[in-house]
C-alpha cells in the first residue's frame, strides 16, 4: 500500500463528485421530466382506467421492461453509439448520462406507475362521479395522493443512481463511484477507497434522509 | 323525473358471463326518497351506479328530466353528473386534501371562480354541521365526520339527484341515525331526489318513501314503505321484512307457557282496536302477552304480538278464528 497523496486524492475526488453531480442530475431531471409522463400514460392506460387501452398499456409496459432488465453495464454499451449521436462523445460524464437517464426514465416511471396504484380506486370514482375533467382528476386527485410515494420512489431512483454511475467508469464517465473502483480494486489503494465508500454512503444517507422527511411530511394516511 | 327503463348489465370476462342486474324498470318521483333494498350480490350498487354510468348498462334508457342519458359521452357526460351526487359506503374522501378541499372537487370540475368556490363551500359545510372543520385532515375526522363531508361533496353541484350507496353501513348505530336524519333533512329542505341503497331494513324504514327490493337481479317487489312492510308479497320480501320485525323470546318463556302460542300483525287503524280484550271475554280464554311493539313507518303504525292462548279446545280454536278475522296476519308459532 503506497502512502496516501492527501493533494492527489483531492483533486481526484473534486473531480469525481463534479461527475457523479452532472451524471445524476442530468439523468434525474430526465427521470422525472419523461419517467413521470409516462408511469402516468402506463397507469391511465390501464384496464378501466381512463384512457383505457390495451395495446398503448402493453408496449408502454414492454418498453420499461425491457430496460429494466438490462444489466447497466450493457445497456451503458448499447447505447454508447445513441450517446455519441446526441452528446458528439463517446466518453466522460455526459455520454455517462444518456444511458443513465434511459434507465432511470424507465425506473422511475414503474415506481411512478406503482405510487399511482396506491391511490384508492374508490376516490378515483368519486371524482369521476361528480364531473371531474381528466385532466382535473390528475391533477386535484391522482397527483396529490399519490405524491408521497412519487417522492419515495424519486429517491430510490436517486440513490440507483449514484450506483448506477459508478458503472459510468466503463465509458469514462467517472465519478465517485468509480474512483473507489480504480484506487481500491485496481490500485490497491484501500486507503482512498475506505474515503470513497465513505463518502458514498453519506451522500446516500443525505438522499434518503431528505427523501424520507419530505414524503413524510406529504403523507396524510398516517 | 327518474326513470330507468329495462335496465340489464352483463359482466363478461374470459370464461363466462353474470347478469348482475335483469331487464329492471323503475320510476323514481321528484323530490323522493327511494330505497333499493336486497342482500349483498342482488346487483342493488349496479344498478344505482348506471344511474350516473360509473357502470354502463348492456341494455335499457336512463331518463333524468325527459333525457335518455344512456348514451351519453365524453364532454356531455361530464356535464350530467354535474347534475347527480353520490356518496359512498367507505366515504371515498381525498386524504391528502382538506375538508374543504375535498368539497371543492365538484366545484371545480363545474369551473367555478375560486371566489365563489370558497363562497360554497362554507355554505357546504354550515349545511352539514361541520362548521369550522374547513382545515382539517379527513384523517381527524371520525366516521360520521366523514360520511357528512361526502354528503357536502355530493350536494356542491346543488345537484337534482343524490345517489347513496350504502351510505351508513361503515358507521355505528348512532352515526347512522344521525346520517339518515340529515339525509331526510337535506331531502325535506332542498327538495333532493334521493335514490339510496342498503341491505339493512331500518335504513329504509327510517327514510325512504318507496322501495324497490332486489333478489338474484331481479326488481321482486316496488311499492311504497309502508305497504311493504304491512302486505309483503314476494318470498324473498317477507323474509327481509319478518327479520326487521322479528320478536325474539328465550326458548324458556317458550317452553314454560302453555297453550297456543300466535304472533299477530296489526296495521294502520287496527292497531287501536281492542280486540284481545273482546276474545278473552267472548272465548272465555287466557291471553297472555309474551312480546310485543308497535312500528310506525311512514307515520302509520304496525303493531306486532306474540300471545298465548289458554282455554278449553273448542274455545282456543274459535277464539283463533275470530282472531284471524280482527288482525291483518296471525300465525300459529306452536300449538297447544
Amino acid at each position: 500500500m503506497g502512502e496516501l497523496d492527501l493533494s492527489i486524492l483531492w483533486q481526484d475526488l473534486t473531480k469525481a463528485l463534479f461527475e457523479t453531480g452532472v451524471m445524476v442530475s442530468i439523468s434525474l431531471s430526465l427521470a422525472l421530466l419523461l419517467g413521470l409522463p409516462l408511469g402516468f400514460g402506463v397507469y391511465l392506460t390501464r384496464k378501466n382506467m381512463l384512457w383505457e387501452n390495451r395495446i398503448l398499456n402493453w408496449l408502454g409496459g414492454i418498453g420499461i421492461n425491457l430496460i429494466r432488465s438490462l444489466p447497466f453495464v450493457i445497456l451503458l454499451i448499447l447505447v454508447l453509439p445513441l450517446a455519441q449521436l446526441i452528446t458528439g462523445r463517446s466518453t466522460g460524464p455526459y455520454a455517462a448520462s444518456v444511458p443513465l437517464a434511459i434507465a432511470s426514465i424507465a425506473f422511475f416511471a414503474r415506481l411512478v406507475e406503482s405510487a399511482l396504484c396506491e391511490v384508492s380506486v374508490g376516490v378515483v370514482e368519486a371524482a369521476r362521479a361528480h364531473g371531474a375533467s381528466d385532466w382535473l382528476l390528475i391533477r386535484k386527485v391522482l397527483y396529490p395522493e399519490s405524491l408521497a410515494g412519487l417522492m419515495r420512489g424519486f429517491t430510490v431512483t436517486a440513490i440507483s443512481l449514484i450506483g448506477y454511475s459508478a458503472m459510468a467508469g466503463v465509458v469514462g464517465g467517472g465519478g465517485i463511484g468509480f474512483l473507489a473502483i480504480n484506487y481500491g480494486y485496481y490500485r490497491y489503494e484501500t486507503g482512498v477507497m475506505i474515503i470513497t465508500v465513505a463518502i458514498l454512503i453519506v451522500i446516500v444517507q443525505i438522499f434518503q434522509g431528505f427523501g424520507d422527511w419530505i414524503a413524510h411530511k406529504l403523507d396524510h394516511k398516517k | 323525473m327518474l326513470e330507468l327503463k329495462n335496465i340489464s348489465v352483463r359482466f363478461r370476462s374470459k370464461s363466462r358471463s353474470v347478469d348482475a342486474v335483469k331487464n329492471v324498470s323503475i320510476h323514481v318521483n321528484r323530490a323522493e326518497v327511494f330505497g333499493i333494498v336486497g342482500t349483498s350480490g342482488a346487483g342493488k350498487s349496479t344498478l344505482l351506479r348506471t344511474i350516473n354510468l360509473l357502470e354502463r348498462p348492456s341494455e335499457g334508457e336512463i331518463w333524468i328530466d325527459g333525457r335518455n342519458i344512456a348514451s351519453l359521452q365524453g364532454e356531455a357526460l361530464r356535464r350530467e353528473r354535474l347534475n347527480i351526487g353520490m356518496v359512498f359506503q367507505h366515504f371515498n374522501l381525498l386524504h391528502s386534501q382538506t375538508i374543504s378541499e375535498n368539497i371543492a372537487l365538484p366545484l371545480h370540475a363545474a369551473r367555478l371562480a375560486s371566489a365563489a368556490i370558497q363562497k360554497r363551500v362554507s355554505e357546504l359545510l354550515d349545511l352539514v354541521d361541520l362548521n369550522g372543520m374547513g382545515k382539517a385532515l379527513p384523517s381527524q375526522l371520525s366516521g360520521g365526520q366523514k360520511q357528512r363531508v361526502g354528503i357536502a361533496r355530493a350536494l356542491a353541484n346543488n345537484p337534482d339527484v343524490l345517489l347513496c350507496d350504502e351510505p351508513t353501513s361503515a358507521l355505528d348505530l348512532e352515526t347512522t341515525e344521525s346520517i339518515l336524519n340529515l339525509l331526510a333533512e337535506i331531502n325535506r329542505k332542498l327538495g333532493v331526489t334521493i335514490v339510496i341503497i342498503s341491505h339493512e331494513m331500518a335504513v329504509i324504514k327510517r327514510i325512504c318513501h318507496r322501495v324497490a327490493v332486489m333478489h338474484d337481479g331481479v326488481v321482486v317487489e316496488n311499492k311504497p314503505v309502508y305497504d311493504l312492510f304491512a302486505h309483503p308479497e314476494h318470498a324473498f320480501t317477507r323474509e327481509l321484512v319478518e327479520k326487521s320485525l322479528d320478536l325474539r323470546v328465550p326458548d324458556r318463556v317458550l317452553e314454560e307457557q302453555q297453550g297456543e302460542i300466535l304472533r299477530l300483525v296489526f296495521l294502520g287503524a287496527r292497531a287501536e282496536d281492542p280486540v284481545l280484550n273482546e276474545t278473552t271475554h267472548l272465548f272465555s280464554v287466557q291471553i297472555n302477552i309474551l312480546h310485543g311493539r308497535i312500528e310506525y313507518i311512514a307515520g302509520k303504525p304496525i303493531g306486532i304480538l306474540l300471545v298465548s292462548l289458554q282455554g278449553t279446545e273448542n274455545n282456543v280454536k274459535l277464539a283463533t278464528q275470530f282472531l284471524q278475522e280482527h288482525v291483518a296476519r296471525l300465525e300459529v308459532i306452536r300449538h297447544g
